[in-house]
């Protein structure tokens, strides 16, 4: 090895350090006792109660919140993640298929209306969205939770650029052996869309499972809390003070709301950076 | 468009019709309610308002406070969008020049894509914690006064570090992408030609880059200014005196714990008349293509 390839990989080396440590260290602290954590700080090497932390917080009532565990925290965290992601497929799908395959008036405005979702993003009418969402009686349900948020421009476009590309002659011969409209959509262009659907679907469950402010707002009992919103309420707990200081639980939290997500990412890696270049163009 | 479509029909709409449903009730509606609110003054129980043009405008925006915050927004986004293109650029070169290791690296700088805001927010709390965060006692030992909770510019400190660390792998994802579509022939002649892979780097590559460059700011500015409202609602939370409270932070603050509608709304609207510059400066940009 020559010198600048021995720099090369000493600054890679350091990077990788930045982006892997602190979330080393967090999972190493979570599975000390608190005592050495308040007497000790910081962890680099795990402890000995990996699984009393983990099994409190997963499984025992009280454990992190003051009624629910963190498995209720992570059955939710899914079912937001799933839905959002499904969802936004779905509806995309369903508006980029009218919009390339069919010529009617309003096509033009209604891409329009879509593309404006855009300039809209949730911070900007934040308390108008919830009022709606409480006016509908939504607040707390996982309709509530879902429903506004799966309207995707970005989704649209990027399916209606696939469809595009996708040969003419397709719908033709579909149309001579006599496909209705839906047929086509169903038997020919979702399992052509295979692999756009798969990567736009990891993408989307990552970026569902993380939301916070619509989550936040949206949900007041603590039984419809995701992981992240229960992370919200640790962060609270913490700054209250209070006897001695369950940081090892704080720690854990954030290790279990991150791991699915980062699962997902490492699995699918090739999908998911192929998704994600390619939906945001 | 197709040259073969399907004519006339209601089939369409019907396909459309569940996005366009949504828009309107969750974002058209909403959308259209913070604007009206803003020209709104309620009483302090909600139950009468009167419309006052643009005071709440003049109120909210000329105050100290919106100021402040819009300060602290401008000297944040652009931190951090600078910091986290430049380490992001930086790893993403390299990563394209080893061969031995390379998707090892790829993965591990990429991973962190897939961590919440809030809870990288939580992390670095932790971390900074007094009591047991060794950063700051870090930062005390190499000789700096280091106070999060109430000096202003530490706090600045601790926000833009978490923030630039949960960017890092996005723009290093773009940057790699972008960097592997750079034609062999291409980076072979420059190799040719000059020696110097620092010149290299900034005659030839760094300006095929630029669309992806450009592309990835917008995204930055966007993120700096939306999406860290996690990472500042689980650090600082503002404080200490409002140094570090961006403008979405603001505007949840007031909306919610303030209950300030009208004063919140006239923010939201500005809000809404920055990422339509955004958007539109991204659009332009894009049409055309960044090219020297």
């Amino acid at each position: 090895m020559n010198r600048s390839s021995i720099a090369t990989h000493l600054i890679l080396i350091c990077g990788a350090l930045f982006m892997t440590l602190p979330v080393w260290v967090a999972f190493a602290t979570s599975t000390h006792a608190p005592e050495t954590i308040l007497r000790e700080g910081l962890q680099i090497w795990p402890g000995g109660h990996f699984l009393e932390t983990y099994n409190e917080v997963l499984f025992v009532e009280g454990g992190v919140m003051k009624k629910v565990t963190a498995t209720t925290m992570l059955k939710n965290s899914l079912i937001l993640g799933i839905g959002f992601a499904v969802g936004k497929v779905v509806i995309s799908m369903l508006a980029a298929y009218a919009i390339v395959y069919f010529r009617f008036r309003l096509a033009v405005p209604l891409f329009w209306i879509i593309f404006m979702t855009l300039l809209l993003p949730l911070e900007v009418r934040i308390i108008p969205s919830y009022k709606v969402v409480a006016d509908m009686g939504m607040l707390d349900t996982h309709a509530g939770l879902i429903i506004p948020l799966i309207a995707s421009a970005t989704g649209t476009f990027f399916f209606r650029q696939f469809f595009r590309s996708v040969p003419d002659e397709l719908l033709e011969a579909a149309r001579l052996d006599g496909a209705t409209s839906w047929g086509f959509f169903i038997d020919i262009l979702v399992p052509l869309s295979k692999t756009m659907i798969a990567a736009i679907l990891i993408i989307m469950f990552v970026v569902g499972w993380n939301q916070y402010l619509w989550p936040l707002i949206m949900t007041t009992k603590e039984e419809n809390y995701t992981l992240v919103i229960g992370i919200k309420q640790i962060y609270q707990v913490l700054n209250e003070g209070g006897e001695l200081p369950q940081f090892q639980k704080a720690f854990a939290l954030t290790i279990l709301a991150t791991l699915p997500p980062v699962l997902v990412v490492l699995i699918f890696q090739n999908w998911f950076v192929k998704g994600l270049v390619e939906s945001e163009k | 468009m197709k040259r073969v479509q399907y004519e006339h029909s209601p089939i369409p709409y019907l396909f459309v019709a569940p996005q366009i449903i949504i828009i309107v009730i969750f974002f058209l509606w909403p959308a259209a309610q913070a604007v009206y609110q803003s020209f709104l003054l309620e009483d302090a129980f909600g139950l009468s308002s009167q419309f006052v043009w643009f005071r709440n405008y003049s109120d909210t925006i000329l105050s100290g406070a919106w100021l402040q915050a819009a300060w602290f927004t401008m000297i944040f986004s652009f931190l951090v969008t600078f910091l986290s293109l430049g380490l992001a650029l930086l790893l993403a070169v390299k990563a394209n020049e080893v061969i031995q290791g390379a998707s090892t690296y790829k993965t591990l700088l990429m991973w962190a894509y897939a961590i919440a805001p809030p809870v990288a927010g939580l992390m670095g709390n932790l971390m900074f914690n007094p009591l047991i965060g060794d950063l700051y006692g870090f930062m005390n030992a190499v000789g700096f006064d280091f106070d999060h909770k109430l000096d202003p510019v530490d706090a600045g400190f601790v926000v833009v570090l978490i923030s630039v660390w949960k960017q890092v792998s996005v723009n290093f994802i773009f940057f790699l992408s972008g960097l592997q579509g750079i034609p062999k022939s291409v980076q072979e002649a420059a190799l040719m030609d000059c020696k110097s892979s620092f010149r290299r780097f900034w005659t030839i590559t760094f300006p095929l880059l630029a669309p992806t460059t450009f592309f990835l700011m917008v995204i930055n500015i966007t993120y700096a200014f939306f999406e860290t409202f996690g990472i500042i609602d689980t650090t600082t939370q503002g404080a200490p005196g409002g140094a570090t409270t961006t403008l979405v932070f603001k505007v949840f603050q007031d909306g919610f714990r303030g209950a300030d509608i009208g004063g919140s709304s006239a923010q939201s609207v500005v809000l809404m008349l920055l990422v339509l510059a955004l958007t539109v400066i991204q659009f332009r940009f894009i049409e055309k293509k960044v090219h020297y």
